[in-house]
């Protein structure tokens, strides 16, 4: 079959500088909320709706920061009531105002999403007049997306703090995932930078975020056709490094949070000073990325790998190591563990081990009762032997194990190899101290 | 060494695993009659593709091999890649003369290879799935160009045509120079003409192809990309490495 895209005379058509004007600010004003994720449903379509979420999430691009665009992450308005030190939409701060309509922004959403540019909408916004009437005016616009539009696709929405129950149980029906930052790991910091705010103001609409889960739970067993009511859960983001918070209290609390059945994400986001002249926030030369990605890694040991917060983190270890990424770092403070037999180990306890995955182990676990497993066979499985050599016996005598080399000398050799590739990652010059 | 020659299709590796039992002789390479022929061929066969063989056999590996496992084969074929007869030729033998379940041990170079190359077809997959771009023309039609690394137009698909019912879509491998039209009934393989082609080559449709607010929600799409970069943490080896420079060619916001 032969196409041919017919050529027409027309007019370019002016752009619109209002929107892009509109555009410039809000995003520019959202960027620094770092949950980007569009993961966590999966949801078909029937033909008369545009739009599907697939279950893993999809980044349709990566900004020169390589960080993931998935979702168009946008405020209703910066327009703001409140004053948080480490926001740039503070009403102290002298900055050009403005707010989108309903209609402009749910079309907006809509035009990305047919050039498969996004999967959805990420929606917050400053707090106009009360928490409640902002929130009423973001439900507008996700509304407008779903019933005018008939927009299928995935809806992140930002509840506001302080926000009543009612208008949070509504905005759950339509969102796929909803999200209160807590931004500050404790109470008392929260009080000092943002003092509006209290950790009362973020758990509530927490709460209401799960009960409305729950009850939603409980409905579809009844009523197979119940509205799914946020099926992709929430999450929450804190910033890192703007407090003299240690990594023990925003692990504890991080993984208090992915107690309750609604947690799918905490989001660690390095601070980047947006305000300056406040004495209540540090000066800082660079955003504290390796620690950033330290804590990601620790969060990661925590859901998938199934460490405890204080196995990572305790009161002689009160910060991770910046040096070591903290699996590693908890092997070398537990030679006793070593060395693992991966042809006759448990799951769990393989997962233990450095430079063993979650694939790997899986690997591991499947194929060895076809024959025992060698280091060869091991490294075509994915397993980086130059960090599991000193954990692990195989199919070869053992080999030089931490116990015999010590966790010092071990320390030394895998950071010697580490160094430059988290320094080629984050693309600093660190001053690992050795 | 022992050749055999098939017709390049799917049911004819099947075909040649059931001449290869059929005749106990097995071969040292699998080729297609487009493809240069080795030096030292001691023998060579004809393989005719026979769709009641390649069914026995099929019907045989289904019977040992996991749906997930099935589906991978499925990909490895996608790959194209110049390994693929061998391959999977190797690997439907140690199936069929192993118990059911050898599908897991990855110990064995080819069923751990099986699934590497499937874990790649499916990152390909994935990754057209991510970087589409859309150009809304005159006629509204939206039409994405891209250039596959592996074989993934069919496997990408059902995605796009459940994403956008109402929206008639053309995805056209300009690698293979053959494309998927959605006319928001069905889906039709269509090829463009050698000229329309080259037009497409320079990757973008000129302006008078192109719906009247293209170039203002290209423009809008550009600017927002701009704007939510974080300057502090400016890391274009990241970026490269999560959306590999091949597809920039395609990206709207990369122009
Ligand atoms: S309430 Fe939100 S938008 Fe307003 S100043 Fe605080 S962080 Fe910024």
């Amino acid at each position: 079959m032969h196409i041919n895209i017919p050529v027409r005379l027309f007019n370019l058509h002016t752009v619109n500088e209002k929107t892009l004007e509109k555009l410039k600010i809000l995003a520019g004003a959202a960027k620094y909320d770092v949950s980007c994720a569009s993961s966590g449903t999966t949801r078909g379509n029937s033909r008369s709706q545009l739009g599907t979420t697939s279950g893993w999430g999809i980044c349709h691009s990566f900004t020169s920061d390589g960080r993931c665009v998935s979702l168009l992450k946008i405020l209703l308005t910066n327009h703001c009531i409140y004053d948080c030190a480490y926001c740039a939409n503070r009403r102290s701060n002298d900055v050009k105002r403005t707010a989108f309509t309903a209609d402009e922004l749910a079309q907006l959403t809509i035009e990305f999403y047919r050039r498969n540019y996004i999967e959805g909408l990420f929606l917050s916004s400053g707090v106009m007049r009360n928490p409640d009437y902002t929130m009423e005016q973001m439900l507008r616009v996700v509304k407008t997306l779903r019933e005018v539009y008939r927009f299928n696709g995935y809806i992140h929405m930002k509840s506001i703090p302080s926000a009543s129950r009612e208008l949070v149980v509504k905005a759950g029906m339509y969102a796929d995932r909803m999200s209160v930052n807590l931004e500050i790991p404790s109470e008392a910091n929260l009080k000092l930078l943002a003092p509006e705010k209290d950790f009362e103001s973020v758990f509530a609409p927490m709460r209401y975020i799960q009960q409305g889960m729950l009850e939603s739970a409980e409905d579809r067993k009844k009523f197979r056709h119940a509205p799914s009511f946020v099926p992709a859960g929430q999450s929450t983001q804190m910033i890192i490094g703007a407090t003299n918070d240690t990594d023990r209290q925003i692990l504890t609390l991080a993984s208090a949070l992915y107690k309750r059945p609604s947690f799918k994400r905490v989001y660690y986001s390095g601070y980047i000073p947006v305000n300056t002249n406040d004495s209540r926030l540090p000066v800082l030369a660079t955003p504290p990325l390796v620690r950033e990605n330290r804590l990601y890694q620790a969060d990661w040991l925590m859901r998938f790998y199934d460490f405890k917060a204080d196995e990572i983190v305790d009161d002689t270890h009160p910060d991770l190591d910046l040096d070591v990424d903290p699996k590693l770092g908890w092997a070398l403070r537990h030679p006793e563990f070593f060395p693992v037999d991966v042809n006759e180990a448990p799951y769990e306890i393989i997962l233990r081990v450095p430079g063993i995955g979650v694939k790997s182990a899986k690997l591991i676990v499947a194929s060895r009762k076809f024959g025992r497993l060698s280091s060869s066979q091991l490294k075509k499985m994915g397993v980086v032997m130059k960090r599991a050599q000193y954990f692990i016996v195989c199919r070869e005598l053992s080999m030089q194990t931490v116990n015999e080399l010590t966790p010092q000398y071990v320390r030394r050799k895998v950071t010697q190899k580490q160094t430059k590739a988290a320094a080629d990652l984050l693309q600093y010059s660190i001053d690992w101290g050795e | 060494m022992t050749l055999f020659i098939y017709d390049h299709t799917f049911d004819g590796i099947l075909s040649c695993i059931f001449y290869a039992y059929e005749h106990k002789t097995f071969p040292d390479a699998i080729l297609s009659d487009a493809d240069q022929r080795p030096l030292f061929i001691d023998e060579w066969h004809h393989i005719e593709t026979d769709e009641k063989k390649s069914q026995r056999v099929w019907t045989a590996l289904e019977r040992k091999l996991s749906k997930s496992a099935q589906n991978m084969v499925l990909l490895v074929w996608l790959s194209e890649l110049p390994e693929t007869e061998m391959l999977l030729f190797g690997y439907f033998r140690k199936i069929i003369d192993h118990q059911h379940g050898f599908e897991m041990n990855f110990g064995d170079s080819d069923v751990l290879r099986v699934k590497e190359i499937a874990r790649k077809v499916n990152g390909e997959a994935e990754k057209i799935r991510q970087f589409v771009r859309f150009q809304k023309t005159k006629d509204g039609i939206f039409f994405a160009p891209i250039s596959a690394q592996y074989n993934v137009l069919a496997l990408v698909a059902p995605h796009f045509r459940s994403r956008y019912p109402d929206q008639p879509w053309i995805i056209y491998d300009i690698a293979r120079n053959f494309g998927l039209y959605y006319d928001t009934h069905s889906l039709q393989e269509v090829t463009f003409s050698l000229q329309d082609l080259k037009s497409f080559k320079s990757r973008k449709l000129e302006n008078e192809k192109l719906s009247e607010t293209e170039i203002y929600y290209q423009n809008l799409w550009k600017e927002y990309f701009e704007t939510i970069a974080i300057k502090e943490r400016f890391n274009p080896k990241l970026q490269r490495q999560h959306m590999p420079k091949r597809f920039w060619k395609y990206l709207t916001e990369m122009q």
